[in-house]
């Protein structure tokens, strides 16, 4: 952006911190952008003529006498076709050599969807993972994160996930990317010959931190071109909402704020579901669906982040290692898709919902009977063919490198059933039990533990 | 009040806005900032040396210092008169449905009633009669709801009525009955009026403690801890653990005349489902009519203003006890109380007031026990009665329920539904905590005595016997962990065995099947006399290797009862079915 003739240039800057800058400046809007010392900045508060600007690339070497000049709006993205297949930053400026997009200027971070006017998402979509077809079902319109610890391929299995979705655009939204992730990303679309499906807005480890906070927004104003203007199904991948908050945190330390749990805003909640709750279905046929990704550390759930995520998304997805079967695999337990019971049984086979209890609730056995031998009791009959169940379960159906249709991750799992237990075990509806049940030789492996 | 108090913007930090008044103002008074043309609503929440600060209900984007502001001269409003039910509204009570776009648009504020449609009205009130605030003046049929014409809640004091309309068709805004007041002053009447959302509409005598059960059809509640007309009752648990799917399940079921939803900073895709749902399930209590004609929806979701979050909650609370005045049963349901207290906290920071536990504010307790008092059974002058019926949902923050919304509302509600992420991860659903939940009402003995008569004398030993098997469970299963299932006698596998099947076939409900997802109270009690039977059956067994395999069959056996219709032939198969199971192995 340049600076037009006759826009008032401001020279004094009164307060500097490393986040904000305060002068006195009128007839400034509030969320208007502004440009200091070379730098984008937003205007974040109005006291009176004192204005506040939070500048995005941080205020390093901004020197009071630096020169300031409104813009009169707030960030905006060009928006038209020609967003496929390319690169940007956090501003919106291509970052792939290629010319600026041209099209309808747009402000980001725009309106809700009116709740009346949204459709209930009933579209399955399949990844071929059972952790997550079987027992997590995807539907459009879903908004849903993977939580996962940092040494997890989180951005592998989303890449998967992503490709085999078959959406229309893929959106990628990479928050505190490293430069290594972001290569892996664009190696793995180019290689699947999705390239001209793809919008990235990348914010690496090497860019400043604030600048983040403008990626969610950039990356769902695509989306909502592609899903209102063009009836497409969308599918915007956020890597990683953590880092978003933690520049969160930053900006409203700069600002004084009083910090609510884990030094996070009081406004977290509010601040996470305005860019979750983008996910939608269209009447028209578009959609967006949200998959995100919440790194946590060693697993704790209960900080400020995965928390109120866990609120406000439509279930999570939690990756795990199992030392059994030295795979990642879905775990059953934390995982949930809330959106399943719109599909499963519906779109799928109708024995679906229960195979899948079913499964988990014997998994959950198995969990106990381990807890038993690990205290050095003794094990049922059950407990072992239960251990044994989970061990084949977690190969054949939970690990992440399965690719399977629905139909086959439920014949697997009757196959299981049939092989480790009796059908009052297994506690499944009578009249599905009838049709599906599989009699299997119950030639046991032996149980190395 | 008053109505010329005008100002202008001076400082702005998210949807706080700093407004210099000219004028008189009230605190919670309703403002509107001029942005290019477009009102945008307001709310005073504090006035300062001639400053008032308000909390803007729309976006603050683009807004400038020296913005006009016009007060309002009133509160925050709700408008109230025929058409309400089977209407989505926003917090602020603005008609959704009539809204223009696929997206919200900032100052967009569609009325609440249709102004247009006529109503059939029915007089009931004769002329010359002395009537009060809330007395009935005239009825029509709204959805097949009696939905009584009350004299404005506004009007204090005794006034004489001087003509009332005949029946025949009128708009809401047709003058329907004339009053005049001691000194001879008149006073219109018509179907529409209006109340200050933050305060409670108290038109009634008295307010008895409750004594009747709110029949919801889910087990665990209805059985062991159950709600009543009038009670109130909060569901805290950890994401994931069913909190919505067990609110939308009451919501459905509950035996309510008028259902009232509050949608608070919760997921839009969950409001969408009532909003396609409803209008094609049919009321369990009224066959023939949908769930939609007897509901009506407050939807704030998430992503919608922070704001008027807050004012989602009393405008459900007021709508609620519109329909209480007319001496009906209404079910107020809000999701989640715990994003409304997030909302205050937002507010109370932004104004940088000394913040209480958790950054929360200091009233925190106060604010949230006031509102829950507002449920309640009411007698009203007339000799009706009327009940709001009150369930929150809290989240509570890392699923610690020792947080400060957790804590306050368990001093305010008298029902506890503990939802336990253990259960729900074994998916044990509803994953109400059986120990740890409780329904203060149970201790009633007027309670007492109308389940005595509606289902069992006793109805309540059995229940804490019921409880009681539970608690044994519970310790048993402990002492096995501890010991291993040999280092016990084979009683305590028993006896953990028995609190299964209490769990299995009370406790566990599948919320997704026809026939098991609601279970009306004959049908309670006939499960829950069945399982206090095999409860005290004794069994002969060799060794505790035994005893799973064969619990687990009658488990097997009582849930395809749960799945099949009561007293269908399927029914009575699976229950022949196991009397032989019980028959292998009873010794009593």
């Amino acid at each position: 952006m340049e600076i037009l003739a006759f826009q008032r240039v401001y020279t004094k800057i009164e307060q500097l911190t490393k986040a904000t800058c305060t002068l006195r400046a009128q007839g400034v809007g509030y969320e208007e952008l502004a440009m200091v010392h070379g730098r984008l900045a937003q205007v974040v508060k109005i006291m009176g003529d004192e204005v506040t600007l939070q500048v995005f690339s941080g205020t390093e070497g901004i020197p009071t006498n630096a020169e300031v000049v409104f813009y009169g709006k707030p960030p905006t993205l060009n928006v038209s076709d020609a967003l496929a297949g390319r690169f940007f930053n956090a501003f919106g400026q291509p970052i792939d050599g290629g010319p600026e997009v041209q099209g309808e200027e747009r402000e980001i971070g725009g309106p809700s969807v009116n709740p009346v006017r949204r459709k209930q998402p009933s579209e399955l979509i399949t990844t071929g993972i059972a952790g997550i077809d079987l027992n997590n079902t995807l539907v459009t319109g879903q908004k849903i994160p993977f939580f996962a610890d940092p040494d997890q391929p989180y951005n592998q299995v989303m890449a998967m996930v992503a490709l085999r979705a078959k959406a229309d655009k893929i959106i990628l939204g990479g928050m505190g990317l490293s430069n290594d992730d972001y290569l892996f990303y664009k190696h793995v679309f180019e290689n699947a010959g999705a390239l001209h499906r793809i919008v990235s807005f990348v914010n690496t480890t090497e860019n400043p931190p604030v600048e983040r906070l403008l990626v969610p927004d950039m990356a769902l104003t695509a989306a909502e071109y592609f899903a209102v203007d063009k009836n497409e199904k969308v599918l915007v991948l956020l890597s990683d909402m953590t880092l978003y908050a933690d520049a969160l945190s930053i900006v409203s330390n700069r600002m004084d704020q009083i910090p609510s749990k884990d030094s996070m805003p009081g406004s977290l909640y509010s601040d996470l579901a305005k860019i979750y709750e983008k996910a939608v279905q269209f009447e028209a046929g578009g959609s967006i669906t949200i998959i995100a990704v919440t790194t946590l550390s060693s697993g704790d759930i209960t900080h400020a982040v995965p928390d109120n995520t866990g609120y406000i998304t439509e279930g999570q997805l939690f990756l795990r290692r199992d030392t059994d079967i030295g795979k990642v695999i879905v775990d059953p337990f934390r995982s949930l898709s809330r959106l399943k019971q719109l599909v499963i049984g519906k779109k799928t086979r109708a024995d679906h919902p229960q195979v899948m209890n079913a499964a988990i609730r014997l998994y959950a056995d198995a969990a106990n009977a381990r807890t038993k031998l690990e205290n050095g009791f003794d094990l049922t009959d059950y407990d072992e063919r239960a251990l044994r169940f989970a061990r084949e379960y977690s190969d054949r159906l939970l690990a992440i490198d399965v690719n399977l249709h629905v139909e086959d991750m439920l014949d697997t799992a009757w196959e299981l059933f049939g092989k480790y237990f009796s059908k009052a075990e297994v506690g499944i509806k009578q009249e599905l039990v009838e049709k599906h049940w599989k009699e299997m030789p119950r030639k046991l492996p032996q149980l190395s533990l | 009040m008053n109505t010329t108090t005008t100002g202008h913007i001076t400082g702005i930090i998210a949807n706080l806005a700093i407004i210099k008044v000219q004028g008189p103002v009230a605190q919670n008074e309703v403002c509107y900032v001029q942005h290019e043309g477009a009102p945008l609503m307001a709310e005073v929440i504090k006035v300062r040396s001639g400053y008032a600060y308000a909390q803007v209900f729309e976006s603050t984007r683009g807004l400038k210092t020296g913005t006009p502001v016009e007060f309002a001269g009133s509160m925050l409003e709700a408008t109230l008169g025929p058409g309400i039910l089977s209407r989505n509204y926003d917090g602020l009570m603005h008609d959704l449905n009539t809204m223009e776009g696929i997206f919200l648009k900032r100052s967009d504020y569609t009325h609440a009633l249709d102004l247009e449609r006529r109503w059939g009205f029915t007089p009931l009130a004769k002329p010359g009669t002395l009537v009060q605030a809330g007395d009935w003046l005239g009825e029509v049929r709204e959805n097949a709801i009696p939905h009584r014409i009350m004299v404005p809640f506004s009007l204090s004091g005794t006034y004489t009525l001087r003509r009332v309309e005949p029946a025949g068709e009128y708009k809401v805004e047709d003058t329907i009955a004339v009053l005049t007041d001691a000194a001879g002053r008149q006073v219109e009447v018509s179907m529409k009026q209006k109340w200050p959302v933050k305060q409670a509409i108290r038109t009634y005598i008295e307010k008895p403690r409750p004594y009747k059960l709110l029949e919801t059809g889910i087990r665990t509640i209805d059985t062991l801890n159950p709600i009543v007309e009038g009670g109130t009752g909060f569901i805290p648990g950890p994401f994931g653990s069913g909190k919505t799917v067990l609110q939308q399940a009451i919501s459905r079921q509950a035996d309510a005349d008028v259902v009232v939803v509050a949608a608070c900073g919760e997921r839009a895709n969950e409001v969408v489902e009532l909003f396609s749902e409803f209008p094609q399930l049919e009321d369990p209590w009224h066959p023939g009519r949908k769930l939609m004609e007897r509901t009506v929806i407050i939807a704030n979701t998430s992503n919608m203003p922070v704001a008027a979050r807050e004012a989602s909650v009393y405008t459900a609370m007021t709508i609620a006890e519109y329909y209480r005045s007319m001496g009906l049963k209404v079910l107020l349901l809000a999701d989640s109380t715990s994003r409304w207290a997030q909302a205050l906290r937002e507010m109370s920071n932004r104004m940088e007031e000394l913040p209480g536990p958790d950054a929360f504010p200091m009233d925190l307790s106060a604010i949230i026990s006031n509102f829950y008092s507002r449920a309640g059974i009411v007698k009203l002058r007339n000799g009706h009665s009327g009940s709001i019926t009150f369930i929150g949902t809290v989240s509570p923050a890392g699923g610690n329920l020792k947080e400060p919304v957790t804590e306050s509302t368990r001093k305010a509600a008298r029902c506890f539904y503990a939802l336990s992420q253990q259960r729900a991860d074994s998916k044990r659903y509803p994953a109400i905590d059986p120990i740890d939940s409780y329904s203060k009402y149970l201790e009633y003995p007027e309670l007492q005595a109308t389940l005595a008569e509606a289902i069992l004398p006793g109805w309540v030993d059995l229940v804490n016997r019921l409880k009681n098997i539970l608690l044994r469970g519970k310790e048993a299963a402990e002492q096995i962990n501890i010991l291993g299932d040999d280092g016990v006698t084979v009683d305590y596998h028993l006896q953990f065995w028995r609190s299964e099947v209490v769990d299995a076939v009370i406790l566990q409900q599948d919320a997704f099947d026809a026939v098991d997802a609601r279970t009306p109270l004959a049908r309670q009690k006939y499960m829950a006399e069945l399982v206090w039977d095999i409860c005290q059956m004794c069994f002969a067994f060799e060794s505790f290797e035994e005893v799973a395999p064969y619990f687990k069959r009658i488990i097997n056996q009582m849930k395809q009862m749960n799945y099949s219709v009561f007293e269908s032939e399927a029914f009575t198969q699976f229950e022949a079915g196991l009397q032989d199971i019980l028959a292998e192995r009873k010794t009593n």
